[in-house]
């Protein structure tokens, strides 16, 4: 398994995954990453780096080597085996008459 | 239409100033003016450290600090240039070094990022007390300015006291550096809290310096025991930098700033 922004140790920071709720009521997006010394300067140059422009209502920094991720490589058996199962959608059952409410 | 009311909203911008039918008075324009200056000054020295910071993000907070900073001069500026039919740039671009009004605080040469830490430290400690005070000023339009200002500054003050801490207590190294700087910072604290000329006779409207002294004690040294460091014993400077007495960095600073509306004037883009 890799992680994302895994660069090798060459950064003197380490990287930070940054998740911005843009208003009450909507989830947190990922909006980018960067770098910071700790957690507490993480969430303020997510501060200072997005959410200049009013973007945000509240911030969620995640250091990026704690992220578990998929593997790239195993696209076909992870993401690629719901293919050609339409079943498992709502839309391709068909209405009964019968039933009320549906 | 009444053009006064609309600037006293919360949302007070140069533009906004500009556009009215203001008009500071005279005392009220002098004063708003070394506020400018203050502003002006160390924003530009903030300004230098983009591409220098130790990483971009921290390019970004100094320059984001810097740019808030720009604000609150341009719309001081804006205000005291309405008192003689003057605009923010004719203010910041066509007066000489001794016409600037600044403490010599803001002009210090950035020196290291932790003198730069610790010159933002009481910039910001000073500035957050000072717009304070200065939102319940009489005047409503240095009112709007202030309260419009007090939650950028409060952030300033957050930033700095964040790395005070991070360098006082990291590695001896850093220790060392960040007692230097503040050593180096401290000469220039005595002068904002001194007595100032262009504040007598506006009672209500300007903010006495003397009387933000005790804010600022009360948390400044308490911030650089807690990082582990000491509080400078140094001497007070002379200061002056109301009355137009720079240190021998300001000049230079100063050219830097105004030489491009200088060789080119009433450039834009």
């Amino acid at each position: 398994m890799t992680s994302p922004g895994d660069s090798g140790g060459r950064e003197t920071w380490p990287l930070w995954e940054v998740f911005i709720r843009s208003s009450r009521g909507l989830s947190h997006v990922h909006a980018g990453s960067l770098h910071a010394s700790d957690e507490t300067m993480a969430v303020r140059n997510a501060r200072d780096l997005y959410t200049r422009r009013a973007e945000g209502v509240s911030i969620w920094v995640v250091r990026a080597s704690d992220i578990t991720s998929s593997d790239p490589d195993a696209k076909g058996e992870f993401f690629e085996s719901p293919q050609g199962k339409e079943y498992r959608h709502a839309t391709y059952y068909t209405e009964s008459e019968q039933v009320p409410h549906l | 239409m009444n053009h006064s009311n609309h600037v006293v909203s919360s949302a007070i911008t140069p533009e906004s100033i500009a556009d009215s039918s203001l008009v500071a008075p005279e005392a009220v324009a002098q004063y708003a003016l070394g506020l400018g200056d203050d502003a002006l000054v160390l924003a530009h020295r903030l300004g230098e450290w983009i591409t220098n910071a130790p990483e971009l993000e921290e390019d970004v907070a100094l320059g984001n600090i810097g740019l808030d900073l720009l604000g609150h001069a341009r719309s001081l500026l804006t205000y005291a240039g309405t008192a003689w039919d003057k605009s923010e740039d004719d203010l910041a671009y066509f007066r000489d070094e001794p016409e600037f009004r600044s403490h010599q605080l803001f002009e210090q040469a950035n020196g290291d990022f932790a003198a730069t830490i610790a010159r933002q430290l009481i910039a910001s400690v000073y500035f957050a007390a000072l717009y304070r005070a200065l939102s319940e000023s009489a005047d409503a339009t240095l009112a709007a300015i202030a309260a419009k200002a007090v939650k950028e500054v409060d952030y300033h003050v957050d930033h700095s006291a964040q790395w005070l801490q991070r360098l006082g207590l990291g590695t001896e190294f850093s220790r060392e550096r960040m007692q230097a700087g503040l050593d180096s910072m401290w000469p220039f604290v005595d002068e904002l809290f001194r007595e100032d000329r262009f504040v007598a006779g506006l009672d209500g409207i300007a903010v006495d310096p003397q009387t933000l002294r005790p804010v600022f004690d009360a948390a400044v040294p308490r911030l650089i025991v807690e990082a582990g460091l000491e509080v400078p014993t140094v001497a007070a400077a002379r200061g002056g930098g109301r009355s137009g007495i720079h240190a021998e960095a300001f000049g230079p600073m100063l050219a830097e700033l105004q030489v491009l509306a200088r060789a080119h004037p009433g450039a834009s883009w």
